[in-house]
């Protein structure tokens, strides 16, 4: 586990699901906001990720790692992240409203 | 990296204001651009116990992307104007002034205005000046006739540019200087060429575009050029500094772009992107080192000169990140977070950056380079993480090419909110 700080954060952020909707999206999701919007509503043709099955998330984001999902930026992308920070970053969005 | 960070924690227990509740702490972000509303906009999100106020002297901000599709003529200047009513709704105090000097011993600002706001943290997202003389005679008198249209400000300069595109004879030679690295958004020039040639090959298709580059390559230079031989056949004329491309001076009155050895360019067009710093409010307070640019800490973007003081955006230098939007978004979270653990007594917060910067070569036909970023083990500088990122892939892909024309709408559309929402 090459990032020890972020697994503690994002440990932090997932104990209180009560506050859930107003809690912002933990520091390795930040980069997702600036196209699928905050809190993951989605924009024209980005798609929003507000409200999607975590374990779907993540195993979409294991497939464009690996090239085996058509993509247009996000295999690029998915091979910059942990596998750590997809599972945080989709634990945030499949709580957030659609 | 023990070391630094001790010497930060040092820093910040040494700050006069940090025993503090942390519901009084106060965090002044100075530039409303995409650094610094980034900043006020997470910052009141993520820590509300934060008190944000917002120093930026412009009440409607122009941004730079998309100001190429402007010029263009097809997006109109409104659609790229944003205001701060949303960042007043979420509690930022917005001041719209002038900040003229910071003291980073006392950790107060002055403003043109009169008022002194102290803080405990600051994030500086000052962004750019342009060297005027760096070209000789270029000058801002000079960029009333030859514009830069690379700062917006109130949007004069993109219209100037636009205007002139418009009032130019078929068959008209439209002129480019282009700077040596660093200067912000590296694929700007490029993207400027390509709309130009599409507004052109519509309106006027006898004429051409001479772009005189101070550099030798470019980004996305392969998708660039292919894109030129594929929409714009014998267009586009881009000469390298070592084809004798770089602009050392001009003549106004002329209209005249002259190179290192001594070509001269007579255009009917001007657009001079002229060599670049640091705002000047980051080189009066001592942030800036020889370059003209702020060094920082690459994991809390902390001044290296200044304790206190979290300088984001196209003002630092930040290794191999691009100066961008997006980076400077994410990075502006990242240093806000920080702020947030450093007053709290807290060690900041491991570090990733994203950027994404989509081009324009045509309205339906965009390109993007993508990087994903952290700062290496021993936190002395950032790295792109190995095998990740990179550019939209070269061939005849029509699809992909309209998608990341799409995808660019939304980016825009999405971050603009991240900021202003």
């Amino acid at each position: 586990m090459p990032y020890p700080g972020i697994m503690l954060l994002f440990a932090a952020s997932s104990l209180a699901p009560a506050h859930a909707q107003q809690a912002a999206a933990p520091l390795a999701a930040q980069g997702c906001l600036g196209c699928h919007g905050p809190n993951g509503t989605g924009a024209g043709s980005v798609p929003a990720l507000a409200g999607r099955d975590r374990i779907e998330m993540t195993a979409q984001m294991a497939a464009f790692r690996a090239n085996a999902s058509p993509a247009t930026i996000m295999g690029r992308i998915a091979r910059g992240y942990t596998d750590a920070e997809f599972l945080a970053a989709a634990e945030y969005f499949a709580r957030q409203p659609r | 990296m023990i070391l630094a960070r001790r010497s930060l924690l040092a820093a910040s227990i040494a700050a006069p204001l940090v025993a503090r509740a942390q519901s009084s702490a106060r965090l002044l972000v100075i530039g409303g651009g995409f650094g610094g509303a980034s900043a006020a906009n997470f910052a009141r999100r993520a820590y509300p116990w934060l008190g944000v106020t917002l120093v930026e002297p412009k009440t409607r901000f122009i941004t730079c992307p998309y100001g190429n599709l402007v010029i263009a003529g097809v997006r109109e200047i409104g659609q790229i104007t944003h205001g701060y009513d949303g960042l007043r709704a979420r509690g930022v105090r917005v001041v719209h002034d002038w900040a003229t000097g910071i003291n980073a011993a006392s950790r107060q600002v002055r403003l043109q205005g009169g008022e002194t706001l102290g803080y405990d943290r600051l994030i500086l997202s000052p962004g750019i000046a342009l060297r005027w003389g760096a070209i000789e005679g270029y000058d801002e008198a000079a960029a009333e006739v030859m514009p830069h249209a690379w700062v917006p400000g109130d949007g004069a300069q993109t219209l100037l540019l636009r205007r002139q595109l418009e009032a130019m004879e078929d068959g008209g030679v439209v002129g480019l200087a282009i700077p040596g690295n660093p200067f912000r958004c590296p694929p700007g020039p490029y993207e400027r060429i390509s709309m130009i040639a599409s507004y052109l090959k519509r309106h006027k298709p006898r004429s051409k575009i001479l772009a005189l580059d101070a550099k030798e390559a470019f980004s996305k230079q392969n998708l660039f050029q292919d894109a030129w031989n594929a929409l714009y056949p014998g267009m586009i004329e881009w000469v390298p500094s070592n084809r004798d491309g770089r602009v050392t001076r001009v003549d106004v009155g002329e209209r005249v772009l002259e190179t290192e050895f001594g070509t001269r360019h007579r255009v009917a067009v001007a657009n001079i992107i002229p060599p670049q710093s640091a705002a000047r409010i980051a080189i009066e307070a001592g942030l800036t080192d020889a370059s003209g640019w702020v060094p920082v800490n690459p994991r809390t973007f902390e001044s290296r000169a200044a304790p206190g003081i979290h300088v984001v955006g196209d003002a630092n230098i930040a290794g191999p990140m691009p100066k961008s939007g997006y980076v400077a978004n994410t990075t502006a979270k990242q240093a806000v977070a920080c702020a947030a653990a450093l007053l709290r007594g807290e060690a900041p917060p491991e570090a990733v950056y994203f950027n994404t910067c989509y081009s324009h070569v045509d309205d339906e036909y965009g390109i993007s380079v993508v990087g994903i970023f952290r700062p290496n083990a021993e936190g002395t500088a950032i790295a792109e993480v190995p095998g990740s990122g990179g550019v939209s892939p070269r061939g005849n892909l029509p699809e992909q090419r309209r998608l990341e024309a799409l995808h660019a709408d939304g980016w825009y559309d999405s971050i603009t909110r991240d900021m202003f929402g």
